[in-house]
């Protein structure tokens, strides 16, 4: 299963996190910092893998993967192949990348129950749900479709391009 | 006209603010965004709360800024803060009629509230209406909301809806089903009832709902594989369809048909198969062919790769797809890549249970690891070690681990692998000498970390030797011990518990071999009480340990000289606040005053392995009894049956006996450490017993014993694995203490003799490692790594059978020690030397985009050229050069950047550069990934249309300076400072 979803910037800002047992608000915050901690403290060109015992307890582990001023972390536990979670990431970005055209921190920023919805299209009570980027965008553009139809007064896309497509 | 008015209020705020959210929010995110330090953003954060509260309560809120204000204290909860004020809004949303509203509400409520909450009975109606709306987006909103916020008790209320949507026509529906109801079974034992509706939608007709089914089954065969056993052909066969790509093209990825459910597929087998034949046998066509077909250039190829090896090495052996593992781990390990070798390593600890020579080809790749700068990597092959350890190679092994052990910070790692050292040490110690060495750099460096119990086990060890009748080994041990002690004990800052052992072993054994004088040794003792004289137990260990030494002085019949420095300790403890410490100087005292035979009967030298024979009944008073009633005396009246508490004063003995049979505990008086006997505190608390006469032998020795009875109860209930079995327990003395009931758990150590006498014959085999040198050394590979490598896969195509018992002989060391002398140095041994480090194929890999392996194909280019030729005069933005730069610089034009916003730090411009290079690192990062991918080659059509596109990032880049996120400074000075 997996623990935990988080995004923060090289500064240890979050960005985005979203954990799938309860864990409480304070909790959620130390969690975040000191997984920047570990991360931080990486060299480049190391292995994507962190054993997180320390942090989450027992039986977790961690995978990151750093794209320029952003680390992507997922936590999960001993029934999920670390490289395929790597892989999950790489799901994520995509799909992000396709959402906002050369995605950046920013898009992160501003996008972000967008960016909720696109994780839930790819996680779902901690387990993997769909690892296509086409597939997951095609449900987002559902939605965001549906949801400007349903609501006629929200006019302004939620994403840039569609901003800068008008 | 209302709608033409919004939408003119949307463009202007478009045109100032953008991205759909107000003006205040970008404000919001960018103060926070150029804060520099915490309390800075603490203040904007809590400012922003004011605001929130006071807005948020506005009853003519218009709906869309509610949806703005919710958004809002999330974003603030994610910094940190307590947005608990505005939970009940964010319910309120859910109510909402809107999709995009109901939405919004939905996911604050997901990330505010947890299960638990109060709140979450108004949400309870809501989603059970929404799961029975007719627009499937509502439902799926209202299923994610389910997994977060059902718990037991709520269950009920949405479980027939679930269930229901099981059978819904939108497969999106059907698939967040099948996963709520997982969660449900997570959360309940309730909804056991529903298990047979995951075997059920197993057979979707949609391969993705099958996909999410094997989620929960997959949790269900963990806990109980047999019940599931008619499911393994189902399985076999859905595997084998997807790895034959029957399933639509959709579900690939990455040119790997359906990867995530083939490794939850082969994650189910692995557990279907274990230890079961029949079941395996129908596995092994399937897992071959995968095998086969699996792309290794690909990360994915690779996960379903390891997969596949975890299943080979979990179900019932076969050969052949063993063999075909070991050729997949041999490729990991010589794959560039670290998370590759990471997976090797691990894959490799996976089949050396079952085929224990496969270690030996890759000995060098293991020893590369081992001395990679990467922790996780070297942890994992620590963790492989662990596992292959056998006496021949401990001494390496634990020596490398105690290296790192010492050289991390990180005390939870740090805990973990003392005790692999430990463990290992007890279980295949070559000599005592080498035991003894080992343990004290383990308690040296790792003291406060280790559990007592390990100090126990060294004391007993050192006490009793190796059970051999052997006393001139055992005093030699001993007088080692005593020796590294003597030269440990000057370091500074030593763990308590490591002082404890060394007073202890020092106090018994320091003046053994008269190699040392009293005096010498007490002065020893003497400064480590004074330098942690804030530890009472280590005080407490050394006053016990002068009145050993002093004992064994008079009972040599030498004169007793204390030292003055002693003395004046003593003095200081006998008026100690801790009764304990009190106690042990009046004892010592009172001993010192003794004559030789008294001090004999009470402090037997090395006796400390006797038993102790407990005389319950006092028969040895029974004499005394009998004169004194024959004197008129009082009977004796059981506590039970007397009210008054006078007259019983002179049976003071039998006072105390009787205190402790009642269990009379002052829990008070406890001390942290057990050798306090509680009996001793109930006698000297007993308001009518007279204080104990200090000089009366039977007294002194008493608490000795006790002592000693109650450090065995500490031995005898630990759980720890020194091998003892075998082992004559002799601790102690015939003395009185029943109060530990451990004491006659280690009085019958015999009982577990034999019982894991594996060890006996094991190791014939040192020599058929010289056999296998049949390749000449690579000359690259260095001869320490030889070396190395030999002392740690030499002799060994047998791995020793790990007792999984927890006795296990230390003894058998003697067996041990001259197989040991010839093994690991006799020739080293490069066999199999496989690995040329020269020759690592970098393979291309997915999962290392952006890392320079591909930047051989791109004709490289200067940077600082392509730069400036790149800077337009108007749109100044360093944006436009990454795609044109190339994969090959990028990382020189992000260190440059990071330098920039380093020294940037206090100019207003600061913001803007941050922004962009947020911007544009980021879009180079991904840029790169596309660019590797699109290299990683045939396997993979290129998916990302957008590609190098300098211009969709210039515009965008212009677009958020537009927005007002970048302030107006201008950027091309910054640059061309940078670029000179």
């Amino acid at each position: 299963m997996i623990r935990a979803v988080m995004v923060m910037n090289t500064q240890g800002k979050p960005r985005l996190a979203k954990f799938y047992d309860s864990v409480p608000v304070d909790k959620q915050q130390e969690l975040i910092r000191s997984v920047f901690g570990v991360l931080c403290s990486r060299a480049e060109n190391v292995s994507n893998f962190v054993e997180a015992d320390s942090i989450f307890g027992p039986d977790s582990r961690l995978v990151y993967k750093h794209y320029a001023t952003l680390y992507f972390v997922l936590v999960f536990d001993s029934s999920e192949n670390e490289l395929a979670m790597l892989d999950l990431i790489q799901v994520l970005v995509e799909t992000l990348d396709k959402c906002f055209k050369n995605v950046c921190e920013l898009d992160l920023v501003f996008n972000y129950s967008k960016i909720h919805t696109i994780l839930d299209e790819i996680f779902f009570g901690g387990q993997v749900l769909e690892t296509s980027s086409t597939e997951v965008m095609k449900a987002v553009e559902e939605i965001s479709k549906l949801e400007s139809a349903s609501n006629s007064i929200n006019l302004v896309p939620k994403s840039v391009s569609g901003w800068r497509g008008r | 006209m209302e709608q033409l008015k919004t939408i003119g209020r949307e463009l202007a705020m478009g045109s100032q603010g953008g991205f759909g959210q107000s003006k205040e929010f970008l404000d919001l995110v960018k103060s926070i965004g150029e804060t520099r330090s915490k309390a800075e953003e603490d203040r904007i954060v809590l400012h922003e709360i004011e605001t929130l509260k006071r807005r948020i309560t506005d009853p003519d809120i218009p709906k869309r800024k509610m949806k703005e204000y919710i958004i809002r204290l999330v974003y603030i909860e994610m910094l940190g803060h307590d947005a608990s004020f505005g939970y009940i809004h964010a319910v309120k949303m859910t109510h909402d009629d809107s999709l995009l509203l109901k939405r919004t509400g939905y996911l604050a409520v997901t990330l505010f509230l947890n299960e638990d909450h109060d709140l979450i009975i108004l949400i309870v109606n809501t989603i059970q209406k929404d799961l029975r709306s007719d627009n499937y987006l509502v439902v799926c909103a209202a299923l994610n909301a389910v997994c977060r916020l059902i718990n037991e008790e709520t269950i009920p209320a949405v479980l027939p809806q679930v269930v229901e949507l099981l059978g819904h026509s939108k497969e999106a529906v059907r698939k967040k089903a099948i996963m709520a109801l997982h969660r449900f079974y997570q959360k309940s034992s309730s909804v056991s009832h529903l298990v047979p509706n995951f075997r059920k939608k197993l057979c979707d007709n949609d391969p993705g709902v099958m996909g999410a089914t094997l989620c929960p089954l997959f949790d269900l065969i963990t806990i109980d594989a047999n019940s599931y056993k008619d499911l393994v052909v189902s399985f076999v066969t859905i595997l084998k369809q997807v790895a034959e790509r029957r399933l639509p093209k959709s579900y690939d990825y990455h040119q790997m048909p359906a990867p995530f459910i083939q490794i939850r597929l082969l994650k189910i087998l692995a557990l279907l198969g274990g230890g079961d034949k029949q079941a395996s046998e129908k596995m092994y066509t399937v897992v071959s062919d995968i095998f086969r077909k699996c792309d290794s250039s690909s990360n994915i190829g690779n996960a379903v790769l390891y997969e596949c090896i975890c299943c080979v090495s979990s179900i019932y052996p076969n050969p052949k797809l063993l063999e075909t593992a070991a050729e997949v781990i041999s490729k990991f390990l010589k794959s560039g890549s670290h998370n590759l070798k990471y997976m090797g390593i691990d894959a490799l600890g996976r089949l050396i249970k079952i085929s224990p020579d496969i270690a030996e080809q890759h000995q060098l790749a293991v020893i590369d690891c081992l001395e990679d700068p990467d922790d996780t990597l070297k942890r994992k092959t620590f963790e492989l070690l662990y596992k292959m350890t056998k006496s021949s190679n401990v001494e390496v092994i634990v020596d490398r681990m105690i290296d790192y052990m010492i050289s991390i910070n990180d005390s939870h790692y740090k805990t973990y692998i003392a005790s692999r050292c430990v463990e290992l040490a007890e279980q295949f110690a070559p000599s005592n000498h080498w035991f003894i060495q080992t343990m004290n750099k383990v308690f040296e460096y790792a003291g406060d970390l280790v559990n007592v119990k390990v100090a126990h086990n060294l004391m007993r060890l050192i006490a009793e030797g190796f059970g051999e009748e052997d006393d001139a080994a055992d005093s030699q041990l001993r007088s080692s011990a005593v020796e590294s002690y003597l030269r440990i004990i000057g370091e500074p800052k030593l763990p308590s518990l490591f002082l404890q052992v060394i007073c202890w072993v020092l106090g018994e054994y320091g003046t053994a071999d008269g190699k040392y004088s009293a005096s010498y040794i007490t002065g020893k003792l003497c400064d480590v009480a004074e330098a942690y004289s804030d530890d009472e137990t280590v005080k407490a260990y050394a006053v016990t340990a002068f009145m050993k030494v002093y004992a064994s002085e008079i009972a040599a019949g030498r004169k007793v000289d204390m030292l003055h420095e002693c003395q004046s300790l003593v003095e200081e403890l006998s008026a100690s606040h801790s009764t304990d410490l009190q106690q042990r100087a009046y004892e010592l005292q009172a001993v010192i005053s003794l004559d030789k035979h008294a001090v004999e009967n009470i402090l037997p030298s090395d006796a400390s392995c006797e038993d102790i024979e407990v005389d319950k009944n006092l028969l040895l008073l029974d004499n005394y009894v009998q004169q004194s009633l024959e004197n008129g005396a009082q009977p004796y009246i059981p506590e039970s049956e007397h009210s008054g508490l006078s007259n019983i004063s002179n049976f003071r003995s039998q006072d105390q006996h009787e205190a402790s049979i009642h269990g009379l505990r002052f829990e008070a008086y406890e001390l942290p450490k057990p050798p306090v006997p509680p009996r001793i505190h109930a006698a000297s608390l007993e308001p009518s017993t007279e204080l104990v006469p200090v000089s009366e032998p039977s007294y002194s020795r008493d608490t000795h014993q006790v002592e000693t009875a109650a450090s065995i109860s500490d031995m005898g209930s630990s759980e720890l694995k020194l091998r003892l079995d075998g082992v004559q327990k002799k601790w102690g003395r015939p003395v009185y203490s029943s109060s530990s009931p451990s004491t006659s758990n280690s009085t019958t150590p015999n009982t577990v003799n034999g019982v894991t006498q594996v060890d006996g014959a094991v190791n014939v085999n040192s020599k058929t490692r010289s056999t296998r040198d049949s390749r000449k050394p690579q000359v690259e590979i260095s001869p320490e790594k030889q070396k190395l490598a030999a002392s740690l896969f030499g002799g060994s195509s047998q791995i020793d059978k790990r007792a999984t018992s927890a006795n296990h002989k230390v003894t058998k060391a003697g067996i041990h020690a001259p197989e040991k002398a010839q093994a690991p140095k006799a020739a080293v041994v490069s066999n199999q030397v496989t690995v040329e480090k020269t020759n690592h194929q970098p393979s291309p890999d997915l999962l290392d985009l952006g890392e320079p392996t591909v930047a051989s194909t791109t004709p490289s280019v200067d940077p600082f050229k392509q730069l400036e030729g790149l800077l337009d005069p108007t749109q100044i933005s360093v944006t436009a050069n990454h795609g044109a730069v190339g994969t090959t610089e990028s990382p020189d034009i992000i260190g440059l950047y990071g330098n920039a916003s380093a020294s940037g730090q206090s100019s207003s411009s600061e913001i803007s550069l941050t922004t962009n290079r947020d911007d544009v690192n980021f879009t180079v990062g991904l840029v790169d990934a596309t660019v590797s991918t699109a290299h990683a080659g045939t396997t993979l059509p290129t998916q990302f249309p957008k590609g190098l596109n300098p211009r969709d990032s210039l515009e965008k880049d212009a677009l958020v300076r537009h927005m007002g996120v970048t302030p107006s400074s201008q950027n091309p000075n910054l640059f061309r400072d940078l670029l000179g």
